[in-house]
Formats: C-alpha cells, sequence, structure tokens
C-alpha cells in the first residue's frame, strides 16, 4: 500500500512519496513519481488507485495552469486544495477518484501550507499528515519529534527517521522513496532515498 | 463500521435564558486514526445563527458551501437575516432533495429568533425536524450526551451558568466515545455577544 506523507517547517513544505508502482503481487517499477509539480509553487503527492492517481493529478495540473493563462495570477494554495476538494466532491457520488492527497505550497503573503485531501473529499490544513500504511509509522514519528518553525536540515531528519520506521516495520515496505521540497524558490525535486535501483542485474 | 462514524463527531446545543450555547468537540479521524485536533464542526450563519454539522466531514464541507451560498442569496433578495425557523426549513429541505442519495450528515441548528427567543432543533440525514425546547444532541457521542444533558439540564439558566453545564456535559461524553473528544469548542450566544472558548479536555 503506498505511502505519502508531507510537513511544514519554517519557510518551506516538504513531501514524500514511496516510489513503487505495484498490481498484486507484481512490483512494476520502482522508480514511479508519485508528487506532481502543480505549478511553480505547489506540489501535489498522491496515493491511491494508480490509473486514477496520475489521471486526477494532471487534470488538477492542467486547471491550475488554465487558471494563470485566463487570470494572469497564480491560484493560492488554498484555492487550490478547494478547487481539487471540489472535484472529488462532485465526482464522489458518480464516479469516485480513489485517490488521497496530499498538497503543498508556498504563498508569498502566507508562507508554507499543507492540506490533507482524503479520497471521500475532507479538507483540512494541517501541519503535518500522512496517507498509507506508512502513515501508522510516519503519523507516530512526527508526533514526537516534530516542531514549529523546523530548518530544512532538521526537517529532512525527521523525514529519514519516518522512512527508516516504514522501511525496517511494514512488511511489504516499499524500498525507495522520493523527497520533494517547495519554499520561496519554488517546489523542486530535492532528494531520492533508494535502497533498490531499477535495473540493476545481479550477478549470478 | 457505519459511514456516519467514520469521521467521528460530537455536537451539543442548549437553550438558556435569552441565550444559548452550542458545543462541538474537535475530533477529525478516519476510522481509528486520528488526523486532526482542530476540526471545525459549527459554522457561524449570521451573527444569531450557528449550525453544527456532525457524520461525514466531506458531506460537512460540501452542505455547508451549499448552505452559506443559500444564505447569501436570501440576503442579498431580503435584505435581512434568515430566521433560525427558516434556515431550519431550507436545512431540511436540502436534505430531502437527496432522500435517495442522502447526505450522510445530522444537523444541529441554534439561534437567536424573533425577540431574541432562543430556537434550537436537531434533524437526521434525510431532514426530519426535531425541535426540542431544552437541548439536542448528535454525533457518534450522542447517547452518551441525551443521558449527560438530561442530569445537568436546568431550565432558565444564566450565559455562564449555561457555559459550564453544556462543556461539562461535553466533555464527560466524548470521554466514552473513542471517536470524539481531542478537547472541545463552544459558542455561548445572547443578545449582544457572542463568546467562543476552546475547552481542553482529555486529548486522547
Amino acid at each position: 500500500m503506498e505511502s505519502v506523507f508531507g510537513l511544514v517547517g519554517k519557510d518551506f513544505a516538504i513531501v514524500v512519496a514511496d516510489s513503487s508502482a505495484v498490481h498484486s503481487i507484481l512490483v512494476h517499477k520502482t522508480n514511479e513519481d508519485k508528487i506532481m509539480v502543480l505549478d511553480s509553487h505547489k506540489l501535489m503527492g498522491a496515493s491511491g488507485e494508480t490509473g486514477d492517481r496520475a489521471q486526477f493529478t494532471e487534470y488538477i495540473q492542467k486547471n491550475v495552469a488554465l487558471y494563470q493563462f485566463r487570470n494572469g495570477i497564480p491560484l493560492t494554495t488554498s484555492a487550490t486544495a478547494n478547487f481539487t476538494r471540489g472535484e472529488l466532491a462532485t465526482a464522489l457520488r458518480k464516479n469516485p477518484y480513489m485517490v488521497n492527497i496530499i498538497l503543498a505550497g508556498y504563498d508569498k503573503e502566507t508562507g508554507p501550507s499543507l492540506y490533507y485531501i482524503d479520497y471521500i473529499a475532507s479538507l483540512h490544513k494541517l501541519d503535518k499528515a500522512a496517507f498509507g500504511y506508512g502513515s501508522y509509522f510516519a503519523l507516530s514519528m512526527m508526533d514526537r519529534h516534530y516542531r514549529k518553525d523546523m530548518t530544512v536540515e532538521e526537517a529532512i531528519e525527521l523525514v529519514d527517521k519516518c522512512i527508516v520506521e516504514i522501511r525496517s516495520r511494514l512488511v511489504v515496505a516499499p524500498p525507495n522513496f522520493v523527497i520533494k521540497i517547495v519554499d520561496k524558490d519554488g517546489a523542486r525535486e530535492y532528494a531520492w532515498r533508494q535502497s533498490i535501483k531499477d535495473g540493476e542485474v545481479l550477478a549470478a | 463500521m457505519s459511514i456516519f462514524e467514520y469521521n467521528g463527531s460530537a455536537l451539543v446545543a442548549m437553550v438558556g435564558k435569552n441565550c444559548f450555547a452550542i458545543a462541538s468537540d474537535r475530533r477529525l479521524g478516519v476510522q481509528l486514526q486520528t488526523v486532526a485536533t482542530d476540526f471545525q464542526r459549527i459554522f457561524k450563519i449570521h451573527g444569531k445563527l450557528f449550525i453544527g454539522l456532525s457524520g461525514l466531514a466531506s458531506d460537512a464541507q460540501t452542505l455547508y458551501q451549499r448552505l452559506v451560498f443559500r444564505h447569501k442569496l436570501y440576503e442579498l433578495r431580503e435584505e435581512r437575516d434568515m430566521k433560525p425557523e427558516t434556515f431550519a426549513s431550507l436545512v431540511s429541505a436540502i436534505l430531502y432533495e437527496k432522500r435517495f442519495g442522502p447526505y450522510f450528515i445530522q444537523p444541529v441548528i441554534a439561534g437567536l429568533g424573533d425577540e431574541d427567543k432562543p430556537f434550537i432543533c436537531t434533524m437526521d440525514s434525510i431532514g426530519a425536524k426535531e425541535l426540542a425546547k431544552d437541548f439536542v444532541v448528535a454525533g457518534t457521542a450522542s447517547e452518551s450526551l441525551y443521558g449527560a444533558c438530561e442530569s445537568m439540564f436546568k431550565p432558565d439558566m444564566e450565559a455562564e451558568e449555561l457555559f459550564e453545564t453544556i462543556s461539562q456535559a461535553l466533555l464527560s461524553s466524548v470521554d466514552r466515545d473513542c471517536l470524539s473528544g481531542w478537547g472541545g469548542h463552544v459558542y455561548l450566544v445572547t443578545p449582544t455577544e457572542v463568546t467562543e472558548r476552546i475547552l481542553k479536555g482529555r486529548m486522547d
């Protein structure tokens, strides 16, 4: 089951997701990027049904871009979160998207923010959030070690603690994780944490 | 587990002497996991009308947005605020519209009507109104709340005594319910002022 988690630091927000694409007992790939960069200052980490995840995050990304083209200014993180919730809520009783979302963004006026959006369209603004089986470990580690206004180094240390817990305590633990960060300089990939590299050929 | 118990909630409203109080818990959960401890369940419609929405958080957010929309239109057309009795009928009608695919919520409405007479009511998920002269309850902790309110309530309490009574009833009831709690949110409304207070209870 896919793990996505995120937290807010001093002037930044971080989203972490596992990177395995799994179908039943088969691992298709171990370097799948599940954190969509919506625009210059927004990240959307998603977990859930593979097709729904890819389609829905792309749909939101294109609508965010459309708003910017039409209106000349980018959407705020809060507006994006509410738009996403609206789309999920409208589809809920027709053709639900089975996607859980962690939306992180940086706005000049309000700073960094993180939104938790459930697959049944419950929206809540939080400082730390997690989805999936990994959430049981990630949330506990964050409850213990998280403080307001952490630096990037401290936050990454906490992220690594969470990843170590997930790897050691979850029976079907995903081997690889991707970490993305968003701050005043924009949204970008920060690092990968890989214990299995795709394409590795084992010697006989 | 029932869909009404997915997120967990506790709501109570009580009538006093020319005043009312409406209180809720603050937990947002996903079945056994707690996601947030600062979730807002009670919303202001206008200065003398509040609605609390218990049940599925996603539907509570959707319904709240629809109700605010309807009330703002009413205010533009009628150039006055809606009376609580009228608003209750509006909520009932909106819920019955979805009779065969309902919103999974139970609202609690509290307001000051003509001549600042306190009005409280609750309804089920398809809009069956239940008016009361003393108190109304809703949510996963409703059975405990009925017991606590029945024993603690006295008619014609002044504002401060009403606040104490509703707070004690709420905290003791949510302590017996694992799906609600993590503090309380109490709004005390008199003809001249609205007081919002946060309660600290057992944080589990």
